[in-house]
Order: C-alpha cells, then sequence, then structure tokens
C-alpha cells in the first residue's frame, strides 16, 4: 500500500472515531430526558436465533396481558408500556438488554429469560440495579433471588411427582435419564437419581446419558434404550431433552416402534409448542408432566384460550406451561404494585410474598417467601391431535423448592426473604451463605 | 333348560362387567377389560375395541355403556341403536392410560385368537405373548390345535412358550422346552423374558435361562456391529445429501455458500407448505394485511402420501431459482474473491433464515411422514427404519443422477469445461456467465430436495439449515474439494465413523472426536482425501 | 523503526483514542446524574465491550489483512481468554458462592465434585491468571498453526479447519464433564483484585484499561506491520509462492504472526468478561467468529484503523436495532450491510475513502494493490 494512502487511512480513521465518539455522547444526553407518564414494562425475550422458537410466544404473550390491564384502566391511573427488546439467544447480549431496560427504559419490572444461562447471565444486573425478574420456566431450582420471581416449576413441582406416578401407576422399575447436556438436565437426573435410589432403585438399574444440543441422530440412543428396556424390567425414559433435539427424537421413537405400552417416556421440556412439529399418532400415551395444559378444561382457561387465539389472530395456536407462568405472575405483579401503591422496587419485592392469584387450571397460586409458587402437578399423555389428556394431578398445590433436598450441597439450605431475608440461608451453621 | 340358565347367568356376568366402565376409574376400567377378555363373551370385542379406537361412551345417569359406531350410538349390552341419542354432555369418553392400554391390547388378544382372518389372529398371537397372560393358555391352546397357517402357528407356539416359563405351576419339561424355543427366537423381547424369570423358578429351569440368554447376548452382539454399520450408512446418508449441493457450488465452482444451509431449510419449507395445502385440500397464498390473496383447490384423492413426490421437485425447482437469484444479484460481482462470497452469503443466510421467521413464525411445523416412510421392519436382528431406509436410497439416487446429469448431458459438459478452464470455454463459445448462474441454481436446487428429505427426520424450523452447515462443509474438505466422488466417500466415511464411536464415546465426544481427526486429516492431506491434481489446484 | 510506525494518522487516532478513554470514565464519575453529558454507567459498560471487540477485530485484520490468513475461528482464543479470566474471578468468589463453599465454584458444589480439578489450580492468583490469558489462546495458536502452515493448508481450507476448532471446543465447553461450567458458563463475579466488579470506578478503570489494551494493540500492529517484518508478510499474503521461492520461510511468519494474533484475542477476551459479566460456551460458536471477521470486513480490510471502527459501527448498529420497533426486522438490516458492504464497498468503509482520496491526490495511473483481492482458493475468474 503506498505510504500517502496508509497515511490518509489513519487520519481518517481518526477523524471518523472523533464523530463516532461525539455522536455516542449525544446520544448519552439525550437518554435522561425522557418523561415518565407510564409504568414501563420490559419483555427479554430472544426474537431470533436459536431460542426464538420457543420465546416469541412469550413476549406475545405479554403483550396481550398487557393490552388487556390497559383495556381495564392500567395500572395505579396510569397506562401500562411494553418495552420489547432482542436478546437473539445471544447470552451476554441478555446481560446488555436488562441493563439497558433498567437504566435507559427505567421499567418497572421485567418478564423474561427462556434458557438458565440466560437467567444467571441477568442475575447480576437486576442485583446490581435493583430491579424485578419474573422468570416464567421449569428450571432446576438451587437459587434464590431477591430480585427474582420463579413462576416456573422447581424439580419438586415436575420431576419428582412424574417418577412418584410411573413407579405407582406403571409398576417402573428400570429407570433411563435422558438429557440434554446443559445445568437443568443435570441437576435434576442428581436430584431424580438420589430420589430413586432413596425409594430402593438399584444403581444399575439407573441409566443416564446425556446428548448435545440440537443432537439429531438418535438411532443410536433410541436402540440402547430398546436395549436397557429387555432386561425383563418395566423401564420407562424420563426425558430432559431440550427443545429442538426433541422433534427428531420422538420421530425417531415413532419409527422404531417404542411404545408406550412398552417403555413409556416421560417429558419435562415437552409441551404443547414442542409438539406442533411433529406427528404426535404413533406418540400416543408417552407422557409429559407440567403445572398446566392446554386441554385442562376450566372457565379460566377456556377463557384465555379464545383470547389467545384472537389476540393472535390464529385458531391454531397453542397454549402452553410458561404461558401460564406469565399470566400467573403478571396478575401477581399487579396486585403487589397495587398494594404497594408504588411501582418502587424494593416496596414490590416486600409486596409480593404472600400475594396470590388465581392461575388457570382451577387454583390459586400464591407467592412463597423462598420467591417460588405454588402450583398444580399434572401429568398428561400424548393425544392423537398434538394435546395432553391428563391422567393424574396431585392433590393440591405444591409449594415450589428453592433447594432439593436430594443433593448434598443444598440440603440444608433455605430461602426466606420475609423473616431471615436471605436466599441460602444454612440451617446447619445458622447463617446467610454468600 | 339349563341352557337357558347358563345363559342368562352369563348375559348378567356381562352386564356386571360393563357397570366396571361407568366409574371413570381407571382400575375399574382395567378390571373391566381384563374380565371381557376372559370371559370369551362375543359382545366383548366390539366393547374392547372401541374402547381401544376411543369410541366407548359411559352413560352413568342410564347406567349403560354405548359404542360410538360411525355417528350411531349402539348398546353395548344388546348392540341395538340407541334412540333417542342421549344429549352428549351426558356421554363421557372412557379414558384410557398406558397400564389400560396394555390391557386392552391382551384382551383384544385372547378374544381374536380364532378370527377369521390370519393376519388379526398373528396380531393376537403377539400381543399374548406380550401379556403372557396365563388365563389366556386354556385359549392359546385351544387355537394351537385347530391353526393352519404356519407363520400364526409358530407364533402361538411361542405365545404358549412366553406363558409357560413364567408360570409356576407348569411342569418342568414343559418351561425347558419353553427356553429352547425362545433361545431360538433370540431376540430381545426373548431376552427380556429369560433374564426375568419369577423367584421360586426351579435350577434346573433357570440354569437353562441363563445359558440361553448368555448365548442371545452373544449372538445380539455380532449384530450389534451390523446395526452400527446401518446407522453409520443412514448418518453418512444424510451428511452426503447435505452436503451434496455444496460440493457443486462450493467443490466445483469454488463459492463458499454460507448460505448453504438456508437452501436446505427452504426446501423442508417446501415440503411443509406442500403437506399443509393437501391438508387443506387447497393451496392458499395469502399476504397478511393486504387482502390479495389467492386459493387453489386440489382434488380430494391427493394424500399425504403424495406429499414428497410433489415436494421433491419443487423443492428443487423453488431453491433453485431462489439460488439463481442470488446468483445473479450478489455471487456473480464476486467472482475471485472467495472469502467475499463468504461474508455476503453469511448475510443472505441471515436474511433467509429471519425472512422465513416472518412469513411461517418462529416455532416448528408439523411434517409428517407419509404412511409408506413409517414404521420399520426387522432384518434378522436389525430393525431398519422406512424413512432411513428410503433416505439411504434418496441420497445414493441424487447424488447418481447428479453425476449422470455432469458426465452425459450438454449443461454438465459446459459446466466442467467452465470450472477447467474459463478462458477456453468462453473461447468456444459457452456463455460462461450463464452457466455459473445455472450451475448455482444447481447446487442450491439439490439443497433444496435435500431438504425434502431431513425434513422427514428433523425440526423444521427456521434454525434447520445452521445444524447441518459445518457438518456439510467437513464432508466436502475432507472428501476433497471439486470430487464428487471425495463427497460420497467422505460422508459415509464420516457417518459410519461418528456411529462406531458413539456407543464408546457418547455423541459429544464421538462428535469432537471426529473434528479433531479431520483436523488432523486434513494436515497430512491438505487438500482432502481425493485430491484434484494439475492446473486447477494452483489457482 | 517506532518513528516510521507512529506516522501522523496513527498519532491522531492513538490520540482520540486517548481521549475517549480519560473522557468516558470522568464523564461517568465526576458528573453528577442529571447532567446533560453525563455518561450513564451502562453505556461504559457496553463502549467497554466494543472496545474490546475492536481488538479482536484489530487481531484478525493482522492475519487476515496484512497475511491473507483467514481465520473462521479466531472467536475461540477470545473465548480461551475469556474463560482464563473467568476462572480467576470465579475463585476470587471465595465462600460468597450461594453454598458458601470456600474452595469449589458453585457449579462444582452442584456436580457433587470434592476437589478443585487440575485446570484450576492457580488461578485464584492474578498474575498466574494473565499469564494463562496470554499463553493458552498463544500455545493452541502455536501448535494449531504449526501443523497448519507446515502442510501448507491454507486459503479456504485454513478457515475450514479453524471453524472446525473453534466448534469441536465449543462441544467440549458445553460437556459439564469437561470442569468449566457447562452450558451455563462462569457467571455471577463479585470482585477483580479486591474492586467490586459492578462499582461504578470499576467499570471506569475496566473501559481505559480496554482502551488501553487497544492503544497498545494497535502500535504493536503498527510497528509489526512497518517493519520488515510486516513487508515480509504482505509479500505473503500477495504472493506466497513468489516469497518462499525468494526464500523467506513463509511458515515461520505465518506461524509468528498467527500466534500473535491469538494473543492479542485472548487479551481482548480476558478484558471482556468482567465489564458483560459472563463467559459460556457461546462465545465459541462459529457463528460469532465470522461476525467478527465481517466487522473488519466492514472497517476495512488491510487498514488497521479500519477494523476498530469497522467493530464499533457494526455493534453499535446491533445494539441500536435489537431494541424498540425494530428488533423483529434487525437481522434483516445486518443481513443486508454484510451484503451491501461487500458489494458495493469492497475495501470497507476506511478502505474505501483513503482510496479515495488517495486517487485524488495521486494521478499515477499505477493501482495500489488492493488487499481485498488476495486470491485464495480455486475460483472461476469474472468473465467481465
Amino acid at each position: 500500500m503506498h505510504a500517502a494512502l496508509r497515511r490518509g487511512a489513519g487520519r481518517l480513521a481518526g477523524r471518523m472515531l472523533a464523530a463516532a465518539v461525539g455522536t455516542a455522547l449525544s446520544l448519552a444526553a439525550v437518554l435522561p430526558a425522557q418523561a415518565q407518564e407510564t409504568i414501563k414494562v420490559g419483555i427479554l425475550h430472544s426474537l431470533s436465533g436459536t431460542m426464538a422458537i420457543s420465546e416469541t410466544t412469550l413476549k406475545d404473550v405479554m403483550l396481550m396481558l398487557i393490552e388487556e390491564q390497559n383495556k381495564k384502566g392500567g395500572l395505579l391511573g396510569k397506562k401500562l408500556e411494553a418495552v420489547v427488546v432482542d436478546p437473539a439467544s445471544n447470552w451476554p447480549l441478555f446481560a446488555e438488554k436488562a441493563r439497558e431496560l433498567i437504566t435507559k427504559d427505567k421499567v418497572s419490572v421485567v418478564f423474561g429469560c427462556w434458557t438458565s444461562v440466560s437467567r444467571k447471565s441477568v442475575l447480576p444486573v437486576f442485583k446490581e440495579l435493583n430491579s424485578i425478574l419474573f422468570y416464567p420456566v421449569q428450571y432446576e431450582g438451587e437459587e434464590s433471588e431477591r430480585n427474582v420471581f420463579y413462576t416456573g416449576a422447581a424439580p419438586n413441582q415436575q420431576a419428582i411427582p412424574a417418577v412418584d406416578y410411573l413407579m405407582k401407576e406403571e409398576k417402573v422399575q428400570r429407570w433411563v435419564l435422558e438429557g440434554t447436556d446443559y445445568v437443568y438436565p443435570r441437576t435434576t437426573n442428581k436430584i431424580l437419581e438420589a430420589y430413586l435410589v432413596s425409594k430402593g432403585v438399584k444403581p444399575e438399574d439407573i441409566s443416564i446419558n446425556y446428548t448435545p444440543f440440537g443432537h439429531s441422530d438418535w438411532q443410536t440412543r433410541v436402540a440402547e434404550i430398546k436395549r436397557f428396556g429387555s432386561a425383563g424390567k418395566k423401564t420407562a425414559v424420563v426425558s430432559t431433552i431440550n427443545g429442538d433435539a426433541n422433534v427428531p427424537f420422538y420421530k425417531e421413537l415413532g419409527n422404531q416402534g417404542v411404545k408406550a405400552t412398552d417403555i413409556p417416556v416421560v417429558a419435562f421440556s415437552v409441551g404443547e409448542e414442542e409438539l406442533a412439529g411433529v406427528d404426535t399418532k404413533p406418540l400416543l400415551g408417552h407422557l409429559a408432566a407440567w403445572n398446566y395444559f392446554q386441554s385442562i378444561d376450566t372457565p379460566d382457561n377456556k377463557a384465555f384460550i379464545e383470547k389467545w387465539k384472537a389476540f393472535t389472530k390464529n385458531p391454531k395456536r397453542v397454549s402452553n406451561d410458561p404461558m401460564e407462568a406469565h399470566v400467573v405472575g403478571f396478575a401477581m405483579w399487579v396486585k403487589a404494585v397495587e398494594k404497594a401503591g408504588t411501582t418502587d422496587p424494593d416496596k414490590v419485592i416486600d409486596a409480593l410474598p404472600g400475594t396470590t392469584a388465581p392461575n388457570l387450571t382451577g387454583g390459586t397460586s400464591e407467592m412463597l417467601p423462598n420467591h417460588h409458587i405454588t402450583k398444580p402437578v399434572f401429568i398428561g399423555e400424548i393425544k392423537g391431535d398434538g394435546q395432553f389428556d391428563v391422567v393424574w394431578k396431585t392433590e393440591g398445590l405444591v409449594p415450589g423448592e428453592a433447594w432439593s433436598k436430594y443433593l448434598d450441597g443444598s440440603k440444608d439450605l433455605v430461602a426466606d426473604w420475609v423473616k431471615l431475608k436471605c436466599g441460602n440461608y444454612n440451617s446447619k451453621t445458622q447463617k446467610c451463605g454468600g | 333348560m339349563l341352557f337357558v340358565g347358563v345363559s342368562a347367568a352369563r348375559a348378567d356376568a356381562f352386564d356386571d362387567t360393563l357397570q366396571k366402565f361407568l366409574t371413570d376409574s381407571y382400575t375399574d376400567t382395567e378390571a373391566g377389560v381384563t374380565a371381557l377378555g376372559a370371559g370369551g363373551d362375543v359382545r366383548a370385542f366390539a366393547v374392547v375395541k372401541a374402547l381401544q379406537d376411543g369410541r366407548l361412551l359411559a352413560d352413568p345417569a342410564a347406567r349403560r355403556v354405548l359404542i360410538d359406531d360411525g355417528g350411531a350410538l349402539k348398546d353395548a349390552a344388546t348392540g341395538a341403536v340407541v334412540s333417542p341419542a342421549p344429549p352428549p354432555a351426558d356421554l363421557k369418553r372412557v379414558r384410557l392410560n398406558n397400564r389400560l392400554r396394555r390391557a386392552v391390547e391382551a384382551a383384544l388378544g385372547a378374544l381374536t385368537l380364532r378370527a377369521p382372518d390370519p393376519a388379526r389372529r398373528l396380531d393376537a398371537a403377539q400381543a399374548v405373548f406380550k401379556s403372557r397372560d396365563a388365563g389366556a393358555l386354556p385359549a392359546v391352546e385351544a387355537a394351537l390345535s385347530q391353526e393352519t397357517d404356519t407363520r400364526v402357528k409358530s407364533a402361538l407356539a411361542m405365545a404358549r412358550a412366553a406363558i409357560l416359563i413364567t408360570s409356576p405351576d407348569a411342569p418342568e419339561a414343559a418351561r425347558i422346552e419353553a427356553v429352547g424355543m425362545l433361545r431360538e427366537r433370540g431376540d430381545q423381547s426373548a431376552l427380556a423374558l429369560l433374564s426375568a424369570l419369577p423367584p421360586g423358578t426351579p435350577a434346573t429351569v433357570q440354569g437353562a435361562a441363563d445359558s440361553a440368554a448368555a448365548a442371545i447376548r452373544n449372538r445380539l452382539q455380532i449384530w450389534e456391529t451390523a446395526q452400527n454399520a446401518w446407522y453409520g450408512v443412514s448418518l453418512g446418508s444424510v451428511l452426503l445429501l447435505a452436503a451434496i449441493g455444496l460440493a457443486i457450488t462450493f467443490g466445483v465452482m469454488g463459492v463458499i455458500n454460507m448460505a448453504h444451509g438456508e437452501m436446505v431449510m427452504l426446501g423442508a419449507y417446501t415440503t411443509f407448505v406442500v403437506q399443509e395445502a393437501i391438508r387443506q385440500k387447497a393451496f392458499t397464498f395469502a399476504i397478511p394485511g393486504t387482502g390479495i390473496g389467492f386459493s387453489l383447490p386440489l382434488p380430494a384423492a391427493l394424500t399425504l402420501d403424495w406429499s414428497l413426490p410433489i415436494a421433491v421437485p419443487l423443492a428443487f425447482v423453488v431453491t433453485g431459482m431462489v439460488g439463481i437469484l442470488i446468483e445473479k444479484s450478489v455471487i456473480r460481482f464476486l467472482y475471485g474473491r472467495p472469502l467475499e462470497t463468504l461474508l455476503a452469503t453469511w448475510g443472505i443466510s441471515l436474511i433467509l433464515q429471519q425472512a422465513v421467521r416472518t412469513a411461517f413464525g418462529p416455532t416448528n411445523k408439523e411434517v409428517s411422514n407419509p404412511s409408506w416412510m413409517s414404521g420399520a421392519f426387522e432384518l434378522g436382528q436389525l430393525s431398519i427404519t422406512y424413512n432411513r431406509l428410503w433416505i439411504v436410497c434418496f441420497s445414493l439416487a441424487t447424488f447418481a443422477m447428479l453425476l449422470a446429469m455432469l458426465r452425459w448431458t450438454r449443461l454438465g459438459l459446459e459446466m466442467r469445461a467452465v470450472t477447467q478452464n474459463r478462458g477456453m470455454a468462453a473461447c468456444v463459445g459457452i456463455r460462461t456467465a450463464r452457466i455459473d448462474a445455472l450451475t448455482f441454481g444447481l447446487g442450491s436446487g439439490i439443497a433444496g430436495i435435500a431438504g425434502v428429505a431431513l425434513s422427514q427426520i428433523d425440526n423444521v424450523s427456521p434454525n434447520l439449515g445452521q445444524s447441518y452447515i459445518i457438518d456439510s462443509f467437513m464432508v466436502v474438505v475432507f472428501g476433497g474439494v471439486g470430487n464428487l466422488w471425495g463427497t460420497l466417500v467422505g460422508a459415509f466415511t464420516l457417518g459410519i465413523a461418528n456411529k462406531f464411536l458413539e456407543p464408546f464415546a457418547g455423541a459429544v465426544l464421538g462428535k469432537i472426536a471426529i473434528l479433531v481427526l479431520i483436523i488432523l486429516f486434513i494436515q497430512r492431506r491438505p487438500r482432502g482425501l481425493f485430491a484434484l491434481k494439475g492446473r486447477a489446484v494452483e489457482a | 523503526m517506532i518513528p516510521r510506525a507512529l506516522d501522523r494518522g496513527t498519532i491522531v487516532f492513538l490520540a482520540l483514542l486517548g481521549a475517549v478513554a480519560i473522557a468516558v470514565p470522568l464523564l461517568n464519575l465526576a458528573l453528577p446524574d442529571s447532567s446533560p453529558l453525563h455518561v450513564p454507567t451502562y453505556l461504559v459498560s457496553l463502549f467497554g465491550k466494543y472496545v474490546c471487540f475492536a481488538l479482536l477485530a484489530l487481531s484478525i485484520d493482522l492475519i487476515w489483512g496484512y497475511c491473507g490468513i483467514l481465520s473462521l475461528g479466531h472467536g475461540a482464543f477470545f473465548a480461551l481468554g475469556g474463560y482464563a479470566m473467568g476462572m480467576y474471578l470465579m475463585r476470587q468468589i471465595g465462600g460468597r458462592g450461594v453454598y458458601g463453599n470456600p474452595l469449589l465454584p458453585d457449579f462444582m458444589v452442584f456436580l457433587n465434585w470434592k476437589e478443585l480439578p487440575l485446570a484450576w489450580w492457580g488461578f485464584s492468583s492474578f498474575p498466574y491468571a494473565m499469564l494463562m490469558v496470554l499463553a493458552v489462546p498463544g500455545l493452541l495458536a502455536l501448535v494449531f498453526g504449526w501443523f497448519a502452515f507446515r502442510s501448507r493448508v491454507t486459503g479456504v481450507y485454513f478457515s475450514i479447519i479453524t471453524q472446525a476448532m473453534t466448534f469441536a471446543l465449543l462441544l467440549a465447553f458445553f460437556r459439564n464433564d469437561f470442569g468449566f461450567g457447562g452450558n451455563n458458563g462462569l457467571t455471577d463475579f463479585k470482585d477483580i483484585l479486591g474492586f467490586n466488579v459492578q462499582a461504578d470506578g470499576t467499570r471506569a478503570a475496566l473501559f481505559a484499561t480496554s482502551c488501553l489494551a487497544l492503544m497498545l494493540g494497535y502500535v504493536v500492529c503498527r510497528i509489526l506491520v512497518a517493519s520488515k517484518f510486516g513487508m515480509v508478510l504482505i509479500a505473503i499474503r500477495d504472493a506466497e509462492a513468489r516469497a518462499r521461492f525468494l526464500g523467506y520461510r513463509v511458515e515461520s511468519y505465518k506461524l509468528a504472526v498467527f500466534t500473535i494474533s491469538a494473543c492479542m484475542a485472548g487479551v481482548a477476551g480476558a478484558l471482556y468478561v468482567p465489564q458483560v459479566g459472563i463467559i459460556n460456551p457461546g462465545e465459541f460458536s462459529p457463528a460469532n467468529s465470522i461476525e467478527a471477521v465481517i466487522w473488519v470486513a466492514v472497517g476495512g480490510r488491510g487498514t488497521l484503523a479500519g477494523a476498530v471502527i469497522g467493530a464499533v459501527l457494526v455493534n453499535y448498529a446491533k445494539t441500536t436495532f435489537t431494541s424498540g420497533a425494530l428488533a423483529p426486522y434487525w437481522l434483516f438490516l445486518l443481513g443486508g450491510l454484510f451484503v451491501g458492504v461487500t458489494l458495493w464497498l469492497p475495501r470497507g468503509i476506511v478502505g474505501t475513502i483513503a482510496h479515495w482520496r488517495a486517487g485524488r491526490r495521486i494521478t499515477a495511473t499505477e493501482d495500489a494493490p488492493d488487499p481485498s483481492g488476495a486470491a485464495v482458493a480455486t475460483k472461476p475468474q469474472a468473465a467481465e
């Protein structure tokens, strides 16, 4: 390159940088000058990238709920305003967008995240800036933070009842714990393994296996499951396979003729949305454990599904468990804000425990001092039309446990944000850790 | 007199059994099904069959059970059509769960052992083998003595063996004979039976069973190798399909097409559109919000079985056109700058992904297997699924057609000429720009038909393409750029290696090992398995 | 040598960067929130992230723009540097994790691990961690490059095996058994060198450090490319065979510059982690590496300032477009940008403008060598 040219490039670059800095600074100057006439609600769900498949729906639900609340006259005499951002399935971007929502947009609350890693990524931000996050997805537990409210299921609200059901109803003696290799399946399987052993299952009757995200070639695994199931004892598969890998897994199960009457599969991450991509006729009778099913016949649920279909202008849209979690979480937040008379985070955080809201399946969920909620647990069997037929449910509601009693590290920990003001109080050492 | 009395008593028993279906309790329903299966009443079959199909309705108010027979409601006890039909709100479908489904299958098996149709008798015998319900033994033995069809006969004998081996009151010799039969059968279900004899089994029987189980295990081990090889071939064919289009655009033209995966995705969405049109019996196209659109009725005879034969050419045309469009609008200006092409096509892939997400929504779309691609068949102890088998055939056929096209058609000749020496080709009058566009269109079109095949085993979502792009590049580079045979060998080598590694190392480590091996292999042979020799190399 | 490297443009550029390094933290810390010139803390972290990306872009430009080596796996070095820093930060948490285990990070506690794996030893020491930030990416680049360059893997083949490398690392780090936190990665950091990572002061200091690192990286690159070493690199880029026939040991040059570049990427990653607060295997994803290459292409390949400007501009656009009404459409814009730049601005922004200005000044007919014209693979020549 010519020297002149190179010099020119350098100088020019200098000027451009100056210009860029100038814009950035002026941008910074404009930001705080916005008046707050509405109550802003942040929506932090990926609209592009790999997680868009699950999260886009939750954004739509939130928009619907906010619209509905505004029709009812808003909150504290103000209108609610949704602020939608796209963290693009990129975990550092989740943290950046959370910061932007709280600092720049001054939202009062954020509803968002799906994967555990996205929640872990935004946690420090919510703690630092003292805001509120409602997290709607079933997760591995082992967490209770002052600024986060967990409206999805903890392992004791999904995994353990499901295993109980299989032991009792289907007399299962041999278990395959099949999961995607990330923290939710790892923790859930650890808990289940400890639980099964405590119920007298022999270690050689438990097979645990992990596959990578988006695993699409299930031939070997399904054959292995068939082989494991041929030891003469009733065998079941407990699947914590993550969303995307489920469709090829079920297609392979169906084609290799693994019928629910021989080896039932109970899944914790397969709901109506996931089944929308599969022909479910060969899967008749395989199970899922959730706290909500679209097929549950209650007036609230019927009304909700009708509204949802009208809102999305799509008569085929399905509803699922995390959507219900947002419905319950949003109702609780609205109540807590009304009770506190302000959207000030500290006051709302204090007002939330004890708040109740009707869930769509006919019960009333309550926010507990450990920031988890009470939920009913349902076991559903897959029907030919992609919906679930509820075959079992808990008597009453199950309170969510932040810390599992089946894990060595966490059995002594207690979360209580009302009395103890602590998310990980160690009942042995009588100290609040961390 | 006596005869009438018995008949009446039996009718009562049947009616009592039916009452069990009214309580909406799984335990009662199960008791009812088992009783029906054991009772052998002629009306039982219709009831159990209706239960299996979800057509059995309980009318608790009138204390009767009805069968929904294509809209007409018949009383299960009398078989008479009920009129006036009770209001639907009063009727409750009798529900099933897995435990009940097993009971239903067992009952149906016992009830149809002597059905006139041999296929149904075979099913029945197999159902009894599975349920090994000791109560069915007399029925099995009776059926066995009268059976003429050899296949059904051996299935019945097997069912009898399964019952005898687990029943403690059977004579020891019969049980040992049963062990021998199961050893002969030699599959996983035989192994399952042999390795779980009830406690209290005599030592001789147990000993025979143990040695039979060991023999079966050994034999299955050998079959397992064959099974792994088949899985490898099947994975290899998927890799081949995904990579073969890339072998043309990248291997032959030198264009690093990062949007290749998106072409595969477009092919899969084409399949979805075709299937959706068939389901709706009309092809509907509408731009939301504008009111612009049209609807084209399709003949009713068109079933989902036809969806793939329609989708394959359609996907080829659609993705081929998109490919030509991309070539004409972007890639044409970037020849000679392969790395810039990489960036531009990466941009195109982002746009295509988001476009599909906007048009079809972000969620998975349902693409079902046609009936001729569902299920599996047994070849010895190999279980071969039809969809995988078809995909293997399909990928090989695609490969052969592509080779033939390049070898024997004028377009193929011109393509080879342009790749080998562009200047000379232009001099002899070949319109190189046109050939470039067509070659790219061909590569994209093949990616599109790969998408049709992949829609049968994978998610149809906007992310579909992303999951195949790296694997495709690996296959092409491993096999050797510019050589279609290299792609073929590369795909099957990687597929088989992967499947043999997976049982030992697990899916993740297996994949990592393959990637590391490819990296090391490229060091040894920087231009792949089948390197091009001669001038083209250093260009 | 040094005076030649530090020409006027470079000095202006460095001075501006220095000014930003001082001004942004100052405007953040010294001015009250109400002041119109106050820079909010979230912008400090955001700019800090851009600066780290700029350093990554610089490292890619050094090998791609000046030596014609296109690495599509540079994100791996960035992430490895980030992991080294993340491990140091995890060890600093000590007993303040949720389980209160003084030795083991939380994720190891709930996977029931009893002792610290070997790979984690020593990371409680800052100097050791910083050494690893340079050594791990550097060593990987050295080994990988030694194999690749020795057997003359070039062009697209090299690009694709670098993709394979980063993809393999992605899969490996996803595995929980690997011992680096699996999919969740490392997060919830408390402090760095005794300062709270979330404090405004620490953020400002990290920002200033990142700017300094970028300045340093820039100077190193300038010195390298302006030296004889740099001339040989350019010769290799433009005619590798000819350079080899002239007696230069092409492999050694390539290996050296590749390793230096990997170390720079590692530093960028290390500075990135405390500012965004998380490192996880997603950083290894091949898409991230490709995106980083695109920053360089947008800014201008073969112009160091271009790499910096490209990284800042593209990321600024990403930040803007992923919020508000444009959110559902930002991928169209991003994709369109890549297509547009390669079609109409093949030299990138800085390169194009410089070319145009130079063209006005130098009326000589000879054409300046075009950095984007470095041919790599077998290719059809355009028929025009």
